[in-house]
């Protein structure tokens, strides 16, 4: 047992925090979206620049070929440093990952690329209005016409589909099959008629998801990755793909909230002292904190599992359901901890923070659906984590 | 980063795991926890041949010279199979003899200590107290060259049939005293634990020789504090682990309605929510265990932190385990009250859950005038 850092990755740890010192371009600007992901693509490319885009990617496709744990100090000095989302997040998390591992060699030469650079975004068609945690029922059909197939259907929580040049888009294109067998995985190109993106307000107020509708859209047929009717099979790839990469952002980011509470607490007055000298208040930051411990150390022994097995368990449903509980519990506090002030949002002269607190209580209401309910993640951990038998 | 067991760790592990199950099967414990006080002289016996009355104790002095986290490792077996046993509180008497006593208690307690031919426990806490950690009342009044004592103690685990007791005073000390020392006498308290039974020690006129009394302050204790707290936090990740998966069997088998109730997910995530405590109260007591053998000053907030969190899982995880038996858990026939009712008591002493999250909060909340972790 050693949860220390070797030297060879402590020194990696020192490269990474120097290059991020001297290269964040600091917080993202307030405008408008349009504004907000010009400034992510002028940080994706430097990124890309010093090699950090591809982070996980092999060498030979352009990325840094970096170890699991490699990219658990990238991800995480990152997210301490609070440095911007690159771009490209799906095309680099997903995207590549999944047309390094499924496609082909045409596919490899013709995408990689432009998602290390940003040139072109990408997006996830998965979900659809009737199949969101029962996702293998989608509905959108494709049909082949030649050597191309006919896509109509529709798509729902696209996150910057409006940005994006091309989608990864399960569709079905076997519909006598059963439900997980007669699906397929498509690359999209968005810029086409029959595709249209809807962006859909948040209860934030902001729109960085979609609805994408297809009417009769056409993909051409060598933009099947994986086999036709293999599409369950590749879609859970990226899922995968999706969850290993998020737990130690997500605990740098915890952390980072966590000292921002412990501020909030010492500064607001509270009975004559300050909320950090009521029990009430230092008990539940204490359990946070603690939850965010035992969160950051059972990381720790899935990444161990991860590298001696290769590939991610299930028990990184743990890990998620922990992250969406523990950042929806201190931003709670955090209001409750404002009393009366709980109401004042950003842009209000009397708002404490400038209303952070607020944007992160409304936003972290979607840390319990996003990628996974809880109520999903506990059914998968119990089906496949405790073997309990399935309600189907 | 390597956050798993060694292969000489897990060896150690299916030891503790393969001896407990087949010595402490569940009639066995039964008996133990009937009879008059609790003891079970062959089984403690048997431990002592496998060396772990001094397995965290240093070669010197007749232990086996290991590690914290092999500390874990074996509380945490014996929280699984719940064995009736005084190896908790004697660790914590050779602890404090080993980190804190004199060379020539160290020889004549110690030693014997490791080697299973003498008992001790601590005496910490004085009726009528409020019992936090580092909160004694007990006055060492002197009396000559020595110390005399008159008080209560309350609290004190397996004291029928130890040899010695480590006595706390206000002073922060403590001192040796004999079990059959003139004025000592010892009687036990009834508790909702019959596995793990606590007495009450009278101490009148007892007279303490100036070499009984350990050379360390209060402050040195907090070395041994720390690592009981692992040690602890370990057992009811055991208590967890056992009745989580009590749970999940039984939900496989018991059929309602036409079908397994762990098909119901109002069971299934019953057994989600006992798996996500049980592991992050594993998570816990290693990183604190690891912290204790490599990384000692994170070891205080890392130890609280275990014995919070694992102390409120070990008593949380058998009762959710009981309402997943239903009826049947709530019967005496069943094991689930035994395991329910160590936890609950793990979570109460040295320290509940509160206290340590106060200690936590502490350490998070930087304030400038924050007291040292006991």
């Amino acid at each position: 047992m050693d949860l220390t850092l070797s030297p060879s990755e402590e020194q990696f740890r020192d490269e990474v925090r120097a290059w991020i010192e001297a290269n964040n371009p600091g917080p993202e600007p307030e405008g408008s979206l349009d504004e907000v992901m010009a400034f992510r693509r002028e940080w994706q490319l430097k990124l890309h620049a010093a090699g950090w885009a591809g982070i996980s990617w092999p060498e030979q496709y352009g990325g840094r070929g970096a170890t699991m744990i490699e990219q658990a100090i990238f991800v995480g000095e990152a997210a301490r440093q609070e440095a911007p989302s690159p771009a490209n997040v799906l095309g680099l998390a997903m995207g590549g990952p999944v047309v390094i591992a499924h496609g082909t060699d045409a596919q490899k030469q013709r995408y990689l690329e432009p998602i290390l650079t940003g040139e072109e975004i990408w997006c996830q068609g998965f979900s659809e209005p009737e199949s969101g945690s029962d996702l293998a029922s989608l509905k959108t059909r494709a049909v082949k016409d030649g050597d191309e197939w006919v896509v109509s259907g529709q798509k729902v929580w696209t996150t910057f589909a409006q940005y994006a040049k091309w989608c990864m888009l399960v569709a079905r294109t076997d519909p006598d099959a059963p439900k997980h067998q007669g699906l397929t995985y498509f690359l999209m190109d968005m810029e086409q008629e029959g595709v249209e993106a809807k962006p859909l307000v948040q209860i934030t107020g902001e729109g960085e998801f979609n609805e994408v509708f297809m009417d009769e859209a056409r993909i051409p047929e060598e933009n099947v990755v994986g086999e036709v009717g293999a599409g369950w099979g590749v879609a859970i790839t990226t899922l995968m793909n999706e969850r290993a990469g998020l737990a130690f952002g997500a605990i740098a980011q915890i952390q980072n909230s966590l000292a921002r509470l412990s501020k909030l607490a010492n500064d607001v007055r509270v009975d004559g002292g300050s909320a950090a000298d009521d029990t009430y208040y230092r008990q539940r930051i204490a359990q946070l904190h603690i939850e965010a411990e035992t969160m950051r150390l059972n990381a720790y022994r899935g990444l161990t599992k991860t590298m001696q097995s290769g590939i991610p368990g299930p028990e990184g449903s743990l890990g998620k359901w922990q992250w969406a509980d523990i950042n929806q519990g201190l931003t709670e506090l955090a209001l409750e901890i404002e009393g009366a002030y709980a109401p004042l949002s950003r842009g209000s002269a009397n708002a404490i923070d400038n209303g952070a607190w607020q944007y992160g209580f409304l936003r972290s209401r979607a840390n319990s659906i996003e990628g996974g309910t809880t109520d999903i993640l506990k059914n998968i951990i119990a089906e496949r984590v405790l073997g309990l038998p399935r309600l189907r | 980063m390597y956050f798993d067991l060694t292969d000489e760790q897990q060896a150690i592990r299916s030891t503790a795991h393969d001896f407990l199950a087949s010595r402490f099967k569940s009639e066995r414990m039964r008996e133990i926890a009937a009879s008059d006080d609790g003891t079970d002289p062959d089984g403690w016996k048997q431990m002592a041949e496998l060396g772990w009355a001094g397995l965290a104790l240093p070669e010197e002095w007749g232990g086996q010279g290991l590690g914290i986290v092999e500390l874990a490792v074996l509380f945490e077996e014996m929280g699984y199979a719940l064995a009736p046993s005084p190896l908790f509180s004697n660790t914590i008497a050779g602890l404090a003899l080993s980190l804190c006593g004199s060379d020539e208690l160290r020889e004549r307690y110690l030693r014997p200590l490791a080697a299973g031919e003498l008992r001790g426990t601590p005496a910490l806490w004085d009726a009528g107290s409020p019992a936090h950690p580092g909160g004694y009342r007990l006055e060492a009044k002197a009396d000559g060259d020595g110390i005399v004592l008159d008080g209560e103690k309350t609290l004190v685990m397996d004291a029928a049939g130890a040899d010695f007791f480590l006595v706390a005073t206000a002073d922060g000390r403590r001192h040796l005293v004999e079990s059959g020392a003139d004025g000592v006498t010892v009687k036990p308290e009834v508790g909702i634990d019959p596995t793990r039974r606590f007495y009450s020690v009278g101490l009148e006129g007892v007279r303490v020789d100036p070499s009984a009394t350990l050379p360390a302050e209060a402050s040195d204790y907090y070395a041994v504090f720390h690592r009981l707290c692992v040690a602890l936090a370990a057992e009811s990740t055991g208590i967890a682990q056992r009745t989580m998966e009590m749970a999940v069997s039984y939900a496989k088998d018991r059929q309602q309605f036409g079908r397994p109730i762990g098909a119901y997910q109002a069971v299934s995530h019953r057994c989600a929510q006992m798996l996500l405590e049980t592991e992050n109260a594993r998570s816990a007591v290693y990183g604190a265990a690891w912290a204790a053998d490599a990384e000692p000053r994170s070891l205080h907030l890392a130890a609280s932190m275990a014995k919070a969190y694992a102390g409120d899982a070990g008593w949380r995880v058998p009762d959710a385990s009981i309402q997943v038996h239903g009826g049947i858990g709530f019967t005496w026939e069943h094991d689930l009250h035994f395991f329910l009712k160590r936890g609950r008591s793990n979570a109460a002493i040295f320290g509940d859950s509160k206290w340590h999250r106060e200690r936590v909060a502490d350490a998070v909340l930087a304030r400038a005038d924050a007291p040292a972790a006991i």
